[in-house]
């Protein structure tokens, strides 16, 4: 449970960073590490140079306005659960982030660093593809914003190549009319999930269920964005039935079974949280609509 | 007992070195020493066709690579087989290094010594062995049905048929009124100390002495294993365990290959060698526990007492057996619990699988026989219709039985024959504890709230304490510290503050006077080992004994000085005083400078004992013939058989049923090991085994797939609750001391473990009327089970819910 022996190249600047990368075969981005370094530990990764951009200035800003939060790529997920002005902007961040694993995890692991490394059973490649968000792209050429659909290519896999550097995540705002929920259901508190399931519900401005979209977490090989409306679509928000959109979940996923789940029991947790969560946001986004 | 210190909630004085990173454990000792890391087999069962180190050689730092030919003498035979049974008549042990076979994922093929343990990994990396793949035996079932046999020369995979009856089963059975027949599985688990398994070892060329710190549950064995296999002489051994990161069994197994080869290394290359295991290897190499089947038929009455208990298991022995068949013999003599069982017939037969070695692991086979017992009762009072408390208790063994011979042969080779007890009495805390009488209205009200509940109780009774004895060693020095001594080890159970109780109530002195050392073979050479929940019952007793001796030397050289009758004396607050008469006292510091006569002074104390300094009779030598200087004593404990602790445990649980989440919302346990020493030690060995017992139940399972690989060998995948997964644990306490020793102790480490997987699934099975009948069960599981129409029933949630069958 030792690393392989690695370069360790500690850049000052984003352009000494991409050129580290450039040059040297095999480089790796170190942020938190916190998916990282136990492959490493376990030599199941063995990159020839691991490049750590903890020094590497700007990089550590919440930036909160009315158009949607912009996370840089050294915060740390503890910042944004705790950041009060970017849960009022788009408060699937904090919710879900709540559920990232453990305090010791959170205060090292950054939530940029958990989307580039593309695990489906991550908490915010879920969110950044249920709020319709984009990363940003440092190359040598120049930096390039990245929609999550260009994003996610396979489980622990993206579209990036060559030199790059993912230096911020951006998740749109929540819309108005709207409310949200986040849940999960692990084996042990703090667990990857075995099911998560984030939400929003748009309702019309006579409390009419508009839209409602759901994205699940260890639910299907990359973040998908499930389409929920036909359920419940017009239905007003004190009567809706969220069941419907729960039993319509379970016919959109195609969950795997593993050592902790069956694919069926994920499937059953999928119409469970779907209903859960989506009772709760619709409430939010009837608070948030008024009578 | 007429000082206070023993039974008092005493603070673990150990605690403050450990909780502040002052614990000086394997991993700590050896900075400098050269690193140890090992090839292992990736396969379950191959031969060993060829290793080629070529590529290893040119890795800077590489200090040597050892493979099976280069162990020398008795290196080169199998590992012993530590506890040889009549009824193992196939035993089989591996080697430090893999001989030709491989028998389990995990197994030491080559060891690689290098400056650090990178390097070591480094060059361990480049090591290219080839294989011939075997077929692979994983399960019981598997082992059982023998298509495929782990060692060739054992075709049917059967170590042993371990089998004791205690009358005519079949003809008790034929006679019954009633009868069940059932087949239950209970799944692997393992110990997962904090700190896994670690060697350092240091020759002194000069002195050609060794000394080997090491991370186990028995030191003095270990050296004795260290001495015989390297060809050295005892005196030339030692053996420390330094502070032990928690045990739980897995380092009671000894000498583990890494054991030897250190020291072997060690010696060769002149050079301090240190192995510190890693969590990957802790579990596809150390030991696991627990994989059973069981067929259980019994015969009862009209009124649910048993009349007949024949019970046949297939006992999961993993690889090799160099621990015998322990964990099979507890489990067929522990099962029977607080039970009468007219006749009783059992058999285990102990198999071989391609996986990681079967040694016990807390408990130690009594969850399992507890599980086959409880489980028996539960189904007793659902065909029946009765009270599940009630049909234990028509069968309990009642206080005037004692002691109780259950005409059974336990580990230790002696009777079972419970020493003591009040069952009834148990059960009786228990059901007020957990309010068994009001579980109807709990279950109305978590139906209001949605959510479907279910209670389950499990009696147990423990054998603790097996001999064959412990010794321990009291010394008063002349600065009054009083160093107590016992060979056995510590892995963390607070033994530097119980032992310290025991001397200091003995003795009569302050307990911060009183230093207490375990495992080191420099100091104590004669002991057996930390296990079955002995080291209380076993070395407290001998330290007891010590400390009476030391006592008794002190009143006699003070009942000289102080011209008084011994029996006129007693010690208090470290001063030896007499009786009733204010001012005629003597510290014992002076009473043990004045017990070893002196030439020389070497300091103020030091002059009262010299030759000019005292008068003394000129016609007796300075030390009486049969007396020896010094105020210490070395005294043995060795039990005529174990003593019986007992227990009684209760769960409540919730389950939501749409997701089928088991939360266990109450758990009760009703404790009693005899006198207690420190109920706040006791406390936290049950708080502790809880712990153990609901994850045993509901989260750990070694999942080993078809071919024999451990798909979760991590604390990612290997699932032992957090904090946030164990109950709160309501605690009642019975003392029902135990006639055996003189303390009146009985064990306690174990105990909190063992009726966790029997109570949970009998609730589990309270909740949703599905029978129960394997364990630990998951919330995936219990949906499969729920959905499936032809999933059993039982009669009791029948009759609730008005379902028919």
């Amino acid at each position: 449970m030792k690393p392989a022996p690695f370069r360790y190249a500690d850049p000052r600047s984003l352009a000494e960073a991409l050129e580290v990368l450039a040059t040297e075969e095999g480089a790796k981005v170190l942020a938190g590490g916190q998916s990282l370094l136990p492959l490493l530990s376990m030599r199941l990764a063995a990159p020839a140079t691991l490049v750590d951009i903890n020094r590497v200035p700007g990089l550590d800003r919440i930036e909160a306005t009315g158009d949607g939060v912009r996370v840089g790529a050294l915060v740390r997920h503890v910042r944004l659960l705790e950041d009060v002005v970017a849960a009022r902007v788009q408060p699937l961040l904090a919710r879900a982030t709540a559920n990232v694993a453990h305090p010791a995890i959170r205060n090292r692991g950054t939530t940029v660093g958990s989307i580039a490394h593309a695990d489906p059973s991550g908490e915010m490649t879920s969110v950044l593809a249920l709020t319709g968000g984009s990363v940003e792209v440092a190359t040598p050429a120049g930096v390039a914003t990245v929609g999550w659909e260009d994003l996610f290519v396979g489980p622990l896999e993206t579209s990036l190549h060559g030199p790059a550097v993912v230096t911020a995540a951006s998740f749109p705002a929540l819309p108005d009319r709207s409310g949200t929920a986040f849940a999960e259901i692990a084996r042990r508190k703090g667990d990857y999930a075995v099911c998560g399931a984030g939400v929003v519900v748009t309702l019309d401005a006579d409390r009419r269920v508009e839209r409602v979209r759901a994205a699940y977490v260890s639910v299907g090989l990359v973040p998908a964005v499930h389409d929920l409306t036909d359920a419940v679509a017009g239905q007003p928000v004190e009567k809706a039935d969220w069941a419907a959109a729960g039993a319509l979940a379970r016919t959109l996923v195609d969950p795997d079974g593993d050592l902790h789940a069956s694919a069926d029991y994920r499937r059953l947790l999928v119409g469970v949280l779907t209903e859960r969560t989506l009772a709760r946001a619709a409430a939010e986004a009837a608070e948030r609509t008024g009578a | 007992m007429t000082t206070k210190l023993f039974g008092e909630p005493v603070r673990r004085r150990e605690d403050a070195r450990l909780i502040t990173g002052r614990g000086r454990y394997l991993d700590d000792i050896g900075s400098d020493a050269l690193a140890a890391a090992f090839v292992r087999s990736p396969h379950a069962h191959a031969r060993v066709v060829d290793v080629d180190v070529d590529a290893a050689l040119d890795v800077e730092g590489l200090v040597a690579v050892y493979t099976y030919e280069d162990l020398p003498g008795p290196l080169a035979e199998p590992l012993p087989v530590l506890i040889p049974h009549p009824q193992l008549h196939a035993p089989r042990t591996g080697y430090p290094l893999a001989n030709g076979e491989v028998n389990h994922v995990g197994e030491p093929v080559v060891m690689v010594v290098a400056t650090d343990r990178y390097v070591a990994e480094d060059a361990a990396e480049r090591i290219v062995v080839t294989y011939e793949e075997l077929p692979v035996v994983v399960g019981v079932d598997a082992a059982r049905e023998a298509v495929h046999a782990v060692h060739a020369d054992v075709p049917d995979n059967v170590a042993a048929r371990h089998h004791q009856e205690t009358g005519d089963a079949d003809a008790a059975l034929a006679a019954s009124p009633h009868t069940l027949s059932f087949t239950q599985y209970i799944e692997r688990s393992a110990c997962m100390p904090m700190e896994g398994k670690g060697v350092h070892a240091r020759w002194d060329a000069g002195d050609r002495s060794l000394r080997v710190h090491t991370s186990t549950q028995a030191s003095t064995s270990v050296r004795a294993a260290i001495a015989a296999k390297l060809q050295l002489s005892l005196d030339q051994v030692e053996v420390v365990a330094p502070d032990v990161g928690g045990g739980f069994g897995v380092k009671i197994v000894h000498p583990w290959p890494e054991e030897l080869l250190v020291p072997m290394a060690a010696i060769a290359l002149g050079r301090e060698v240190k192995w510190a295991e890693d969590r990957r290897e802790h579990f596809i190499s150390s030991a696991h526990e627990r994989q059973q089947r069981q067929e259980i038929t019994v015969g009862y009455d009209d009124d649910g007492r048993v009349t007949a208990l024949d019970v046949h298991v297939w006992h999961d022995n993993g690889a090799y057996t160099p621990y015998g068949i322990i964990v099979p013999i507890v489990t067929a003599t522990q099962l029977v619990g607080p039970y009468v069982i007219p006749v009783y017939r059992v058999i285990v037969e102990s198999v071989y699988t391609n996986t990681v070695i079967v040694t016990p692991y807390r408990g130690a086979g009594r969850p399992q026989g507890c599980f086959a017992m409880e489980r028996t009762m539960d189904r007793i009072a659902d065909a029946l219709g009765l009270d599940r408390a009630v049909v234990r208790e028509r069968n309990l063994i009642r206080p005037e039985q004692f002691p109780y011979d259950h005409r059974l042969t336990f580990q230790d080779g002696r009777p079972v024959i419970y020493d003591s007890g009040d069952y009834p009495g148990l059960l009786d805390k228990l059901r007020a504890l957990v309010g068994w009488e009001s579980a109807e209205e709990l279950r109305a009200d978590a139906e209001a709230r949605g959510k479907l509940l279910g209670v389950g109780m499990a009696l147990y009774v423990e054998g603790t304490g097996p001999g064959p004895y412990e010794g321990g060693h009291v010394q008063v020095l002349g600065s009054g510290k009083v160093l107590v001594s016992t060979g056995l080890t510590s892995q963390g159970q607070g033994h530097e503050t119980v032992f310290a109780q025991i001397v200091a109530s003995e003795l009569g002195v302050p307990i911060e006077d009183v230093e207490v050392t375990t495992g080191d073979t420099r100091r104590f050479g004669y002991a057996v080992g930390t296990f079955a929940s002995r080291a209380a019952v076993m070395s407290g007793n001998a330290v007891a004994l010590a400390a009476r001796g030391v006592r008794e030397k002190a009143l006699r050289i003070a009942a000289d000085v102080l011209e008084a009758d011994p029996g006129d004396l007693e010690i208090d607050e470290g001063v030896v005083s007499v009786r009733g008469t204010p001012g005629a006292a003597i510290p014992l510091r002076t009473v043990a400078v004045l017990s070893n006569p002196l030439r020389y002074a070497f300091d103020e104390a030091a002059k009262q004992a010299t030759q000019f300094a005292r008068s003394a009779s000129d016609d007796k030598p300075p030390v009486a013939p049969g007396d020896a200087p010094g105020l210490e004593h070395r005294d043995y404990y060795s039990p005529i058989r174990s003593t019986f602790a007992s227990g009684a445990h209760a769960a409540v649980v919730e389950i939501d049923p749409a997701t089928w989440e088991i939360d266990v919302v109450k758990y009760a346990v009703v404790h009693d090991c005899g006198n207690v020493v420190n109920p706040m030690i006791v406390e936290g060995q049950v708080h502790g085994g809880v712990a153990q017992g609901v994850g045993g139940a509901l989260y750990e399972r070694m999942a080993y797939d078809a071919d024999g690989q451990l798909q979760n060998a991590s604390f990612m995948d290997f699932l032992m609750p957090y904090a946030s997964e164990v109950p709160d644990v309501v605690i009642d306490h019975q003392e029902t001391p135990s006639p055996l020793n003189p303390l009146g102790i009985k064990g306690a480490g174990e105990a909190g473990v063992i009726p966790g997987t029997a109570a949970i699934a009998s609730a589990i099975e309270d909740a949703t009327g599905r029978r129960i009948a394997a364990m630990p069960i998951s919330p995936t599981q219990l949906y499969d089970l729920v959905r499936d129409g032809s999933s059993e029933t039982t009669a009791a949630w029948r009759r609730r819910t008005g379902v028919d069958a």
